[in-house]
C-alpha cells in the first residue's frame, strides 16, 4: 500500500515535470496551427469575389491594387491593363442607388440578371458581390486575386488587414516597427547598464550595492503597464514638448520607456558576466602597473565580453515581446518607420490592439496569430542565441 | 652583493588574524630566493607584500619597513604604486593570460603604462618572448588567442609578460604547481636564466625545485620565518630542527 | 632599458577617476529614475486611495467611484492561477532536479522550461485565447485567465524550486537515505522542508508578477467595464493592470479618469512593493535562521 502510495506521487512527479516542458509545444501547437493556415489563403472575405465584364482582359488583382481601386486612386482600366473604360465601383451599397426593390425582387431574386445586365452595360464596372447572391453569366467573370504568400506578408509594406474588398496584411511596417524600438531601447540601455554593472560589480563598496541591488530587482518587478502609464503621463508630453510634435506618442518615447525597462536585465546579467573574470587575470594586470580602471577597461570587459553580448541578446528579446507599454506610448500607427519622432506600431501591440475586434477565425484573426508566430520565432532566436553565447564563454 | 630588498619585522593583519609575525630578511640582487613551508603558513602573504597586491584584499594591516632599494615602499604616496609594480612584476601559480593574442598579452605591460611607439613595443614584446625561451614557439601565432597555447606554453607566456616591462624583480607564486614536469623543467631552467638580470622570489611546494632553482630558501612556519639562509645550508645542515623535519618530510 | 612616460601614472588617476565618476553617476542616476517613477505616481496617487474607492463600484464612466471589481477580479486570477501553477511548478522543479537524470531528458526538461520563460506575455494571451477561450470552450473567463496566468508563472516557480533544491547540500540527502528512508521520504521529509523558505519566495515572487500582467489577459478574461463582481469561475471579471490600461488609453473621459488611474497604479507598485517585501523578509528572515543554526 505504502509503495503504490509512493508510486502514483513519483508518478504525479515525472508528469509534472514532463507537463510543464510540453507547455512550449503547446503554445506552438496552437500558434502555428492558426497562424499557418492564414497563409494561401485568400485575402478576399470569405465567399465574396469581384466582377467584371467579360471583355476586360484585367488577368488578376493584387490586393493593393484593389484598394487603390476601390480608394479611387485608379480610376481608368488604362492604368492596369489594355481596356479602354473607366472603373466604375459597384457594390451591395449601390444597389438602392441604381435599382428598384421591384426590379431586384423581394429577396434579391433577380439581383443576378440585374447586375449582370448593369455590367453589360458599362464595361468598365468592378463589382464586388458575395458569390452566392450573384450567378455567373456570359457577360461577366470573376477576377482571379492571388492568394497570401509567407513573402508578402513578411514584406508588404501595408497593414490594412479589415480592408474591403481585399485585406492588406503586409507586416513590414510592423517587423521594422518592432525593431527600430527595441534596438534603439538596447542602444540607449546598454551603455548605462553596463556602466551600472561595472559600478556594481567593480567600484561600488558592499554598502551602496546592498541599496542598489533590492532598487533594480524592483525596477524589474513593476508592471508594464505601470511603466506604460507612467509613459503616457510624463515622457510622452515631455518628447511632445521637446520637438514641438503634433502628438508625444512615437518610438523614441517607446524606445526610452523600453530602455529602462530593459535596465535590470542588462545590469543583472552584465554584472554576472564580469563577476566570471577570475581574479588571478585582474591581479595579473594590476601586478603590471594597469590602473583598476585600465584594467576593467582592457581586460575585464573582454572576459565578460560574451556575457555582456548575452545580456544585449536578452534585453532585445526583452523589448521586442513587451507589449502593453510600448502600446500605451508609441501611437500605434502602421506606417513604415521614417523618423524616430513619428508613431510608430510594433508586432505585439497590434496583436493587443486588434485581437479583439478580429472575429474568431476570420482572416485577421489569423493573420494576429501568424504575427504571434512571428514574434515567437524572433524570441526562440534570441533565447538560443543567448544559450549559445553564454555555453561558448563557458568553454574557453 | 648590493641588498635588493630587506624586509624588517613586518606583521601582517588579515582583521583579526595575524599572519605574518614580525618577518626580517635581506634579499641579495640578481639571485633567487626560494620560500618554502606548509600551505598557509604565509609564504604568498609575504610574497605579495613586495608588489602591494595585499592591498587589494578588504581588511588588511601591515607594519614594519619592506624596503626595496632603499625606499620603503609601503610609505610611498599611492599614485607611486604603479611605479613600484612596473618594477616588481608577477608570475602566478596558474597560468593567466588574458583574453588577448598571444602578442598583446604581452605588449600589454607596455601599453597600459603609456608606450605608444609600434617600434618600441615590438622589439620589446620579442625580445620577452625570447627570454621567456617562447619566441621559437609562437613567433609565427603572435596573432592567435592565448588560449590557444598549452598551459606550459600559457605560463613562459605569463613570465614573458611580466618581463616585458622590464621590472627588476620577479615574484614567483608557485609557478610551476599547475605544469607536467616537462614544462616545469623548462621553467626551472628559464628561472636559472634569467637570475643574471632578475631579482627572483619563489614561493614553491617542492623541495627539489627549491633546492634545484635558488640561492637562498627562507622555511615559513604558521607566519613566522623559522630560518633563512643559503639554500645549501638550508638543505644540507639546517640549524633548525623544524626546518629539518620539514624538508625531509617528518613533518606533521 | 625601455622609460615610459613621465606623467603616465598621473594621466592613468586622472582617467580612472573619470571613468569611475561617470559609472557612479550613471548608477546614481538609474536608483533616481526609479524614486522618479514611483515618487511620481505615489504622489498623484496616494491620495486618491480611501475606503471608498476601494469597496465602491466605478461609476460615471469610470471617472468616479472605486476600482473594487478590478481589486477582486485580480484577487481571484491571483489565486487561482497560484493554486494550479504552484503546485505544478514545485512538482516539476523536484522532477527536474532530483528525478530527472543527467542526459537528454534532463537537458529537454530544463530548455524547454527555460524557453517557456522567455516567450512573450502577449503571446501567452493568444495561446490562452486558442486553447482556453475557445478550443476548450471556457470563453473569456476567470478560469481561462487564471489558466494562461498559471502557465507565464509556471517557469518561475520552476526555477526557484530548482534553485532552492540545489542548495540543500547533498549530506541531507546522503544522512536520510543512510537511515533507510526512501527518495520520496527523504525529499518530503528532509529537503522540502529545508528549501521551502526559498520555494515560498518563488510564490511570492509569482504573485507580484501575476498581478501585474495585462498582455495575458486581454482576451482569455479581462473585462472592459462589469460593475458586478464575478460569480463564478466562469465569469468575466475586471482586472487591475487591465483597468490601468483602460482608463488611462481608452476611457470615456480620459482626463476625468487619470486620478482612478494614479490610484491604480499606486495599488499595484504596492502589491509588487509588498511581495518584493516580503519576499526579502522570507529570505533573510531564513538565512538567519541558517546562521544560528
Amino acid at each position: 500500500m505504502k509503495r503504490l502510495v509512493e508510486r502514483s506521487a513519483e508518478g504525479l512527479i515525472k508528469a509534472c515535470g514532463f507537463a510543464s516542458a510540453l507547455t512550449v509545444l503547446l503554445i506552438v501547437f496552437f500558434l502555428f496551427k492558426e497562424g499557418i493556415s492564414f497563409l494561401n489563403s485568400s485575402p478576399v472575405e470569405d465567399h465574396h469575389a469581384l466582377f467584371v465584364h467579360s471583355g476586360n482582359p484585367v488577368t488578376q488583382l493584387e490586393e493593393g491594387q484593389i484598394k487603390d481601386l476601390f480608394d479611387k486612386k485608379i480610376n481608368h482600366w488604362k492604368q492596369l491593363t489594355d481596356y479602354g473604360h473607366p472603373v466604375v465601383l459597384l457594390t451591395a451599397n449601390d444597389l438602392e442607388r441604381l435599382f428598384t426593390p421591384e426590379q431586384l425582387g423581394n429577396n434579391l431574386e433577380y439581383l443576378s440578371a440585374c447586375v449582370a445586365h448593369y455590367i453589360d452595360t458599362v464595361p468598365g464596372t468592378l463589382a464586388y458581390f458575395s458569390e452566392r447572391q450573384l450567378s455567373l453569366s456570359p457577360a461577366i467573370r470573376i477576377v482571379p486575386v492571388p492568394n497570401i504568400s509567407l513573402w508578402k506578408f513578411l514584406s508588404g509594406r501595408q497593414w490594412f488587414p479589415t480592408a474591403q474588398p481585399a485585406a492588406m496584411m503586409g507586416t513590414l511596417p510592423l517587423i521594422l516597427g518592432t525593431l527600430l524600438v527595441s534596438l534603439l531601447a538596447i542602444l540607449i540601455a546598454l551603455p548605462l547598464g553596463l556602466a551600472a554593472a561595472i559600478y556594481l560589480a567593480e567600484i561600488a563598496d558592499p554598502r551602496m550595492r546592498n541599496i542598489l541591488k533590492p532598487v533594480i530587482e524592483l525596477l524589474s518587478g513593476i508592471p508594464s503597464v505601470v511603466y506604460g502609464f507612467f509613459g503616457l503621463v510624463v515622457i510622452v508630453p515631455f518628447i511632445q514638448n521637446l520637438f514641438g510634435l503634433p502628438v508625444g506618442e512615437t518610438a523614441l518615447a517607446g524606445s526610452l520607456l523600453l530602455a529602462i525597462m530593459a535596465l535590470p536585465t542588462i545590469i543583472t546579467v552584465s554584472e554576472d558576466a564580469i563577476r566570471t573574470c577570475p581574479i588571478a587575470v585582474k591581479e595579473a594586470s594590476l601586478a603590471l602597473g594597469a590602473s583598476h580602471w585600465q584594467t576593467i577597461f582592457r581586460v575585464i570587459l573582454p572576459y565578460a565580453s560574451s556575457g555582456i553580448t548575452a545580456a544585449a541578446i536578452l534585453g532585445i528579446g526583452r523589448a521586442v515581446g513587451e507589449t502593453m507599454a510600448v502600446l500605451m506610448v508609441t501611437g500605434n500607427a502602421a506606417l513604415m518607420p521614417t523618423s524616430l519622432t513619428q508613431p510608430v506600431r510594433t508586432i505585439p501591440a497590434t496583436i493587443a490592439a486588434e485581437l479583439g475586434e478580429a472575429s474568431f477565425g476570420g482572416l485577421h484573426f489569423k493573420a494576429l496569430f501568424a504575427l504571434g508566430c512571428l514574434l515567437f520565432l524572433i524570441t526562440l532566436a534570441t533565447n538560443l542565441l543567448v544559450e549559445r553565447t553564454t555555453s561558448k564563454s563557458r568553454k574557453s | 652583493m648590493r641588498t635588493k630588498i630587506e624586509a624588517s619585522n613586518v606583521h601582517l593583519h588579515y582583521g583579526d588574524f595575524h599572519a605574518l609575525k614580525g618577518i626580517n630578511m635581506q634579499i641579495p640582487e640578481r639571485t633567487v630566493t626560494a620560500l618554502i613551508g606548509p600551505s598557509g603558513c604565509g609564504k604568498s602573504s609575504y610574497l605579495r607584500l613586495f608588489n602591494r597586491m595585499n592591498d587589494l584584499i578588504d581588511g588588511v594591516r601591515i607594519d614594519g619597513k619592506v624596503l626595496i632599494d632603499n625606499t620603503d615602499i609601503y610609505s610611498i604616496p599611492q599614485s607611486e604604486v604603479d611605479r613600484l609594480r612596473r618594477k616588481v612584476g608577477m608570475v602566478f601559480q596558474k597560468p593567466n593570460p588574458f583574453p588577448k593574442t598571444i602578442f598583446e598579452n604581452v605588449a600589454y605591460g607596455l601599453r597600459v603604462n603609456g608606450l605608444k611607439d609600434k617600434k618600441v613595443i615590438g622589439e620589446q614584446v620579442e625580445k620577452a618572448l625570447r627570454q621567456a625561451a617562447l619566441w621559437e614557439e609562437v613567433k609565427d601565432k603572435l596573432k592567435k588567442s592565448a588560449f590557444e597555447l598549452s598551459g606550459g606554453q600559457q605560463q613562459r607566456l605569463c613570465i614573458a609578460r611580466a618581463m616585458a616591462i622590464e621590472p627588476s624583480i620577479l615574484l614567483m607564486d608557485e609557478p610551476a604547481s599547475a605544469l607536467d614536469p616537462i614544462s616545469t623543467g623548462k621553467i626551472e631552467e628559464l628561472i636559472y636564466e634569467l637570475k643574471s638580470n632578475f631579482t627572483i622570489i619563489i614561493v614553491t611546494h617542492n623541495m627539489q625545485q627549491a633546492s634545484r632553482v635558488s640561492d637562498y630558501t627562507g622555511f615559513f612556519l604558521l607566519g613566522e620565518l623559522i630560518e633563512f639562509d643559503e639554500t645549501k645550508k638550508i638543505f644540507r645542515n639546517p640549524e633548525k630542527q623544524q626546518t629539518e623535519n620539514y624538508i625531509t618530510g617528518r613533518f606533521g | 632599458m625601455i622609460s615610459f612616460p613621465k606623467q603616465v601614472d598621473r594621466e592613468k588617476r586622472l582617467h580612472q577617476a573619470i571613468a569611475f565618476w561617470i559609472a557612479r553617476i550613471i548608477s546614481y542616476s538609474i536608483l533616481l529614475i526609479l524614486f522618479l517613477i514611483l515618487f511620481f505616481i505615489l504622489k498623484r496617487g496616494i491620495g486618491v486611495i480611501n475606503w471608498e474607492f476601494l469597496t465602491a463600484m466605478p461609476i460615471d464612466g469610470m471617472t468616479k467611484g472605486g476600482i473594487l471589481p478590478a481589486i477582486v477580479g485580480t484577487l481571484y486570477l491571483v489565486l487561482m492561477s497560484m493554486i494550479i501553477a504552484f503546485p505544478v511548478g514545485v512538482l516539476s522543479g523536484i522532477y527536474v532536479n532530483e528525478y530527472a537524470k543527467e542526459g537528454a531528458i534532463k537537458q529537454f526538461v530544463k530548455m524547454m522550461t527555460n524557453n517557456l520563460a522567455g516567450v512573450p506575455s502577449i503571446v501567452f494571451g493568444l495561446f490562452g485565447m486558442a486553447l482556453f477561450v475557445n478550443r476548450l470552450g471556457f470563453g473569456a473567463s476567470i478560469l481561462a485567465g487564471s489558466l494562461t496566468l498559471a502557465l507565464l508563472a509556471l517557469p518561475l516557480i520552476i526555477r526557484t524550486t530548482e534553485e532552492s533544491l540545489k542548495a540543500v547540500d547533498d549530506t541531507f540527502r546522503h544522512a536520510s537515505y543512510a537511515l533507510g528512508a526512501s527518495k520520496l521520504r527523504t525529499i518530503r521529509k528532509v529537503v522540502l522542508p529545508i528549501a521551502f523558505p526559498n520555494i515560498i519566495t518563488g510564490l511570492i515572487l509569482g504573485i507580484g508578477r501575476v498581478s501585474g500582467e495585462t498582455a495575458p489577459i486581454l482576451f482569455t478574461v479581462a473585462a472592459y467595464f462589469l460593475p458586478k463582481l464575478p460569480q463564478s469561475l466562469f465569469d468575466q471579471a475586471m482586472a487591475l493592470p487591465y483597468h490601468l490600461y483602460v482608463i488611462s488609453t481608452s476611457g470615456t473621459n480620459i482626463q476625468a479618469s487619470r486620478p482612478i488611474a494614479y490610484g491604480t497604479a499606486v495599488i499595484l507598485i504596492l502589491i509588487v512593493l509588498g511581495m518584493n517585501l516580503l519576499a526579502n523578509f522570507v529570505r533573510s528572515h531564513y538565512s538567519r535562521k541558517v546562521k544560528m543554526k
